[in-house]
């Protein structure tokens, strides 16, 4: 499978780094250079000697998306630090370059979840945290 | 007509202040304090503080009941988001979205938010105008509809040029509106005849503008100053 993933930040470049791992093609964007390091932290082998590819662009250049191989990705992971970013460039895999799977990370739940109902596979990780929250004050069974 | 502003910087802002003016009632959001501190001493209630891409923002400043969305914060995303939302989700069928990077225009029609404006754009357009040796100036482009209206400075040897308009075929899907002359504007009849120098204004089909050039320069190329 190749898997695009824009924003290499502490879940992308974690998820980055899994899928590689588990035998995928893994190409990566994000707009900062640095961002690179957190890839080839904690690995024995570079990213690149890895097999895995980096492109420097924002998430809204579609010269940078073509470049990390867009056109032929099978799964899109938009996982950048804003919400409405990430809605935005998911829907642009989805309708301007037919990506078939386009996985998208939102924040803020209600945003998640009309989205969700629009058809893309939104993951909340406040959601998440908010549930576990709530378990964890449930009393404990005696 | 009830219309919501997000984003109150100075376009936001003398938006408000113009719909207003004519009767209008507006509420601008605006997700930075400072900016909302800044507003509400001039548009009081009428200024609300929040980020509008978030759903509780929108309903609490009553988008349910807005007719016109006007989107013109400093982030393309953030227009684009709130627009979609706005239509997709509130159904409100009219919204107007601030194109801040002209690169992402493409992104706004991919998500089909019309009309969307870029100041930068404008400016071109306008620069078109002052500028003679353009020779063909776009005036509006209507993309759902499919038409443009264009002007264009006849040159003194094109070959249409002491042609009566009736005799002049023009390709399908093109016609004249009007002709500009000694300052002046008028709606040409059959019989009106072109002249070098006058200024013909067009309704057409996108994509027909290099066949149209033909008509009116000599060469088939826009007109030089």
């Amino acid at each position: 499978m190749f898997v695009l993933i824009v924003g290499a930040g502490r879940v992308g470049s974690a998820v980055a780094k899994s899928a590689l791992a588990a035998g995928h093609e893994v190409s990566v964007v994000d707009e900062d250079p640095l961002s690179h390091e957190r890839l080839d932290a904690g690995q024995s082998v570079g990213w690149e000697d890895a097999q895995g590819q980096f492109t420097v662009g924002t998430a809204l250049e579609i010269d940078a998306l073509i470049e990390a191989g867009i056109e032929r990705a099978d799964v899109f992971i938009a996982s950048t630090d804003g919400d409405n970013t990430n809605l935005i460039i998911a829907q642009i895999a989805q309708k301007r370059f037919g990506v078939e799977r386009v996985i998208v990370r939102v924040m803020d739940p209600a945003r998640a979840n009309w989205y969700g109902e629009q058809g893309l596979h939104t993951i909340s990780p406040t959601k998440h945290a908010i549930e576990m929250f709530e378990r964890a004050l449930q009393p404990e069974p005696a | 007509m009830y219309a919501i502003i997000v984003g109150a910087g100075k376009v936001g802002r003398n938006l408000a202040r113009e719909l207003i003016v004519r009767g209008h009632e507006v509420t601008l959001i605006d997700s930075s304090r400072a900016c909302y501190l800044a507003i509400e001493e001039e548009f009081e209630h009428a200024a609300q503080y929040g980020d509008a891409t978030e759903l509780w923002v929108l309903e609490r400043s009553g988008i349910q009941r807005a007719d016109l969305v006007i989107a013109v914060t400093g982030d393309d995303e953030d227009n684009m988001l709130v627009c979609q939302v706005a239509r997709e989700k509130y159904l409100c069928d009219r919204v107007i979205a601030r194109v801040n990077n002209p690169r992402n225009h493409d992104h706004f029609r991919l998500l089909g938010i019309q009309p969307a404006v870029s100041a930068t754009d404008l400016i071109l357009r306008l620069i078109e105008h002052e500028v003679p040796s353009y020779g063909l100036v776009h005036l509006l482009a209507l993309e759902e509809e499919r038409l443009e209206i264009i002007e264009l400075e006849v040159s003194a040897d094109a070959p249409t040029v002491g042609q009566r308009l009736a005799d002049i075929t023009l390709p399908e899907g093109s016609l004249i509106i009007s002709v500009l002359r000694d300052g002046a504007g008028f709606v040409p009849k059959p019989d009106t005849v072109i002249e070098g120098g006058d200024e013909v204004l067009l309704v057409l089909d996108p994509g027909l503008e290099e066949a149209i050039t033909a008509y009116f320069t000599p060469d088939g190329r826009p007109a030089q100053a």
